[in-house]
């Protein structure tokens, strides 16, 4: 089983009946595989795609509200989105058990930021939880919902990628049939608490949070009894995996004591304790910042992310834990060198519809600013036509900056924005109105390939479409475009290369003179694999005739792996198994070498 | 029964379809397996790596220097993953020429894309790698693998056995690797 698939049958097994997520890597397949698992049952439950993480939370919170076993799941960086809501709720508390899943992705292997989840759950004062396997995983789910109800409290799991992505074989077990009723109580006392209530509910909290720090079940485990050394090792989540292994291969089982904390915040009062009355020195090995650290009073026998004896940045891979392991323990390690991976520039897949769009844009406005955003479409930065990505929904506000920074020059640059249909939905909106309201003189371009692509083609608003495949109520993007007050909207193919191109450069001039101007670049994923309706498009065989003479254009300016150029033949010539035979290449030739075959 | 393997290429060839036979060989034989790997950006082109750790383990993660095999789906990933290997490791390499390794390693190599086109099945070099590690890394090897041939159909039986043209595709790709092994 997956890690992710796991943390799925935990909800079920615990008898959560509602779960929300917004995709995002390691996150995305927790809420896929509980979808999985409702078609196979027939219990009653509420499972969605939300449009973004704090929508997604706030619908998961109610229901916990209204009495029901409720989880939300994300990345950590969705959880930043979220944490309005998360900070409030820690306040209010909960009713039936309510699990925050946020997944953090040290190293990073697809994130913005390496950002420790566990210290968003200390900023807002709820315990969290930080499990080792898909295993644990499975299990922690269980005590996190048995947590939060006995202590009324949001509980949060944070897995790290190296668990989300793991596979472990786990046994399955039975779901819980929820017994609970839903049933919200009136109190707006609490529920709708003014900053008054707020400071009595905050004294509540800091009540609740020191009962937790003394709670039996999530209390850190000793690993190996029989070590007696004055020097300790502190292990949590994936680090204490590795560890485990290594300290049986270094055969410092029996020497060094172990401790495996369950709950890095807040830390057990009576282990901090212990810890500091029984061991000369400790050290604490944990992903991504020192949260546990930090806890520990005495900090002079500490060694640890604070002390600088652990990396503070990137992933902690075993074989960095085996050597910070033996200098703790004062025996050589011997090193062995790894050879640096070659870099493979990752780049669009061949026939992606964003590459067409991309090379009409550096068209469209040769000397441009490339505001762009988070999706597959970031990669369009290969190709020259993204120049900045912040964080979902910036492409619109960061077009915005641009055009006040730059509205007092002399002369100022064409701003044209890329944003995806999905993230569009998620956080350009409220930035596009912004955009109407100041009259910015953008183009944005809406990448509409009709799917969350980049996470594994997740429904977007605009599918009517839901998590388990049940048909829904569909928002279509120019209805909303327009909606904001956007007078000039237009859709295209991006296929059609030369009307695609023809279309931007006459929204970018209505910009320089108008104010903001949306184009819709509309063409389906290539790798959806939900798509059902069939392509309203025909493949086209394409060949180079004779005339290339290997001036590069098409790999340098459009970057089709499809493409291959053999320098020393000075020819360029088609992988037939990657085309899939979109035809752009034609337009996109200067020399015009590229044709279609006639059949 | 702990056994670390590492299978590496690159996207496209299947290199998590044979960690996945391999881990549920290993269920079927009621031995505990953790499987992980790393393919960022594998769709588009890049390295694909999986490490899996049969038997009793804490970690999903192989260290350097700890593996009893390594099966190359290409014929560089040697050079590129050997360091994963430990002195006394088997690496299956698929590769049109003999590949040069220490004298503490041992190295088989087959042509598995050659033999891939030659039964029309150019999709199946892991399956016939894999076949062939069985025949080559066995009996008397100290690193013997921990499944056999047989072990294999069970699961292909078991994965395709409502897909009656792939099943036999694919058993018919692991017994060309597997007798394409000469002593």
């Amino acid at each position: 089983m997956l890690g992710n698939e796991a943390i799925a049958q935990g909800l079920m097994e615990s008898g959560c009946v509602m779960a929300t997520s917004y995709p995002g890597t390691p996150a995305s397949e927790i809420l896929a595989a509980f979808a999985a698992l409702q078609k196979k049952g027939s219990e009653k439950r509420h499972i969605q795609w939300a449009v973004n993480e704090k929508i997604a939370f706030e619908i998961a919170y109610t229901g916990s509200m209204a009495g029901l076993r409720s989880a939300v799941s994300m990345k950590q960086v969705g959880l930043n989105v979220a944490s309005d809501p998360l900070m409030s709720a820690a306040y209010l508390g909960v009713k039936g058990g309510f699990v925050v899943i946020s997944a953090d992705d040290p190293g990073p292997h697809s994130s913005q930021t390496e950002q420790d989840s566990r210290l968003m759950a200390m900023m807002a004062k709820i315990p969290v939880l930080d499990p080792d396997s898909p295993r644990q995983a499975k299990e922690m789910i269980a005590t996190a919902f048995e947590l939060s109800e006995a202590f009324e409290i949001p509980v949060m799991l944070r897995p790290t990628t190296r668990v989300c992505h793991a596979r472990q074989d786990v046994h399955p077990g039975e779901a819980l049939s929820h017994k609970r009723e839903v049933d919200f109580q009136k109190d707006p006392a609490r529920w709708a608490a003014t900053p008054k209530f707020r400071l009595h509910l905050h004294r509540e909290l800091e009540k609740k949070l020191n009962a937790v720090s003394r709670y039996n079940k999530t209390a850190p485990i000793r690993l190996n009894a029989e070590a007696t050394a004055s020097k300790a090792l502190i292990v949590s989540g994936v680090a204490a995996a590795h560890a485990k292994e290594i300290l049986k291969d270094l055969k410092l089982w029996d020497v060094i004591p172990m401790y495996q904390v369950l709950q890095p915040f807040p830390l057990h009062k009576d282990f901090v304790s212990h810890m500091i009355k029984t061991y000369s020195e400790i050290l604490v090995v944990e992903e991504t910042t020192g949260v546990i650290e930090m806890q520990l009073a005495d900090r002079h026998r500490i060694k640890g992310k604070l002390t600088r004896f652990v990396p503070e940045v990137g992933e902690l891979l075993p074989e960095t834990i085996q050597q910070i392991i033996g200098e703790f323990a004062g025996i050589g390690i011997e090193h062995i060198d790894v050879p640096s991976e070659p870099g493979i520039r990752p780049t669009l897949c061949a026939g992606c519809p964003h590459r067409a769009a991309f090379f009409a844009v550096k068209k469209a406005a040769p000397k441009g600013i490339y505001p762009s955003d988070i999706g597959c479409y970031t990669l369009g930065l290969n190709l020259g036509a993204v120049d900045t990505v912040l964080c979902m929904g910036a492409a619109v506000s960061q077009a915005a900056g641009f055009y006040h920074a730059y509205k007092h020059e002399k002369k100022q640059p064409d701003i044209v924005a890329t944003i995806g249909d999905s993230t569009f939905f998620h956080a350009g909106v409220p930035a596009l109105i912004d955009a109407v309201v100041q009259n910015v003189r953008f183009v944005l371009v809406i990448l509409d390939n009709r799917t969350t692509a980049m996470t594994g083609n997740q429904p977007t608003p605009a599918m009517g479409m839901g998590a388990c495949g049940e048909s829904l109520n569909s928002v279509n993007i120019e209805g909303v475009v327009e909606g904001c007050g956007v007078k000039f909207c237009r859709v295209g193919d991006p296929y059609q290369l030369k009307e695609f191109t023809a279309l931007l450069k006459e929204a970018v001039k209505y910009s320089r003179e108008n104010g903001p101007a949306v184009v819709i670049s509309r063409h389906p994923c290539l790798i959806d694999r939900f798509r059902k309706e069939k392509p309203g498009w025909q493949p086209l065989k394409v060949e180079v005739a004779d005339t290339c003479d290997g001036c590069a254009f098409c790999i340098d300016h459009f970057e089709c792996p499809a493409l291959i150029l053999d320098e020393t033949e000075e020819h360029v010539s088609i992988d037939p198994i990657l085309c899939n035979g979109c035809g752009v290449c034609i337009s996109v030739c200067p020399k015009k070498s590229i044709k279609e075959i006639k059949p | 029964m702990r056994q670390q393997i590492v299978i590496s290429g690159v996207g496209g060839q299947g290199v998590l379809f044979v960690t996945r036979i391999l881990a549920e060989a290993a269920i079927i034989k009621g031995i505990s397996v953790f499987t992980s790997e790393t393919h960022g950006m594998a769709q588009r082109g890049g390295t694909v790596l999986s490490h899996l750790k049969v038997g009793n383990f804490s970690s999903p993660l192989i260290r350097p220097g700890n593996a009893n095999g390594l099966l190359a789906l290409k014929a560089d990933s040697f050079a590129r993953h050997g360091y994963f290997l430990k002195p006394g490791a088997w690496t299956a390499v698929n590769s049109r020429k003999d590949v040069i390794v220490g004298p503490e390693f041992s190295a088989y190599t087959i042509d598995a894309d050659n033999l891939a086109q030659h039964i029309h099945n150019p999709k199946s070099v892991n399956l016939i790698l894999l076949g062939f590690a069985l025949a080559a890394i066995s009996g008397t090897l100290e690193n013997s693998l921990f499944c056999t041939l047989e072990d294999i159909k069970m699961v292909l039986q078991h994965r395709l056995a409502k897909k009656k043209q792939m099943l036999n595709d694919a058993v018919k790709a692991v017994e060309t690797g597997f007798n394409g092994f000469r002593k």
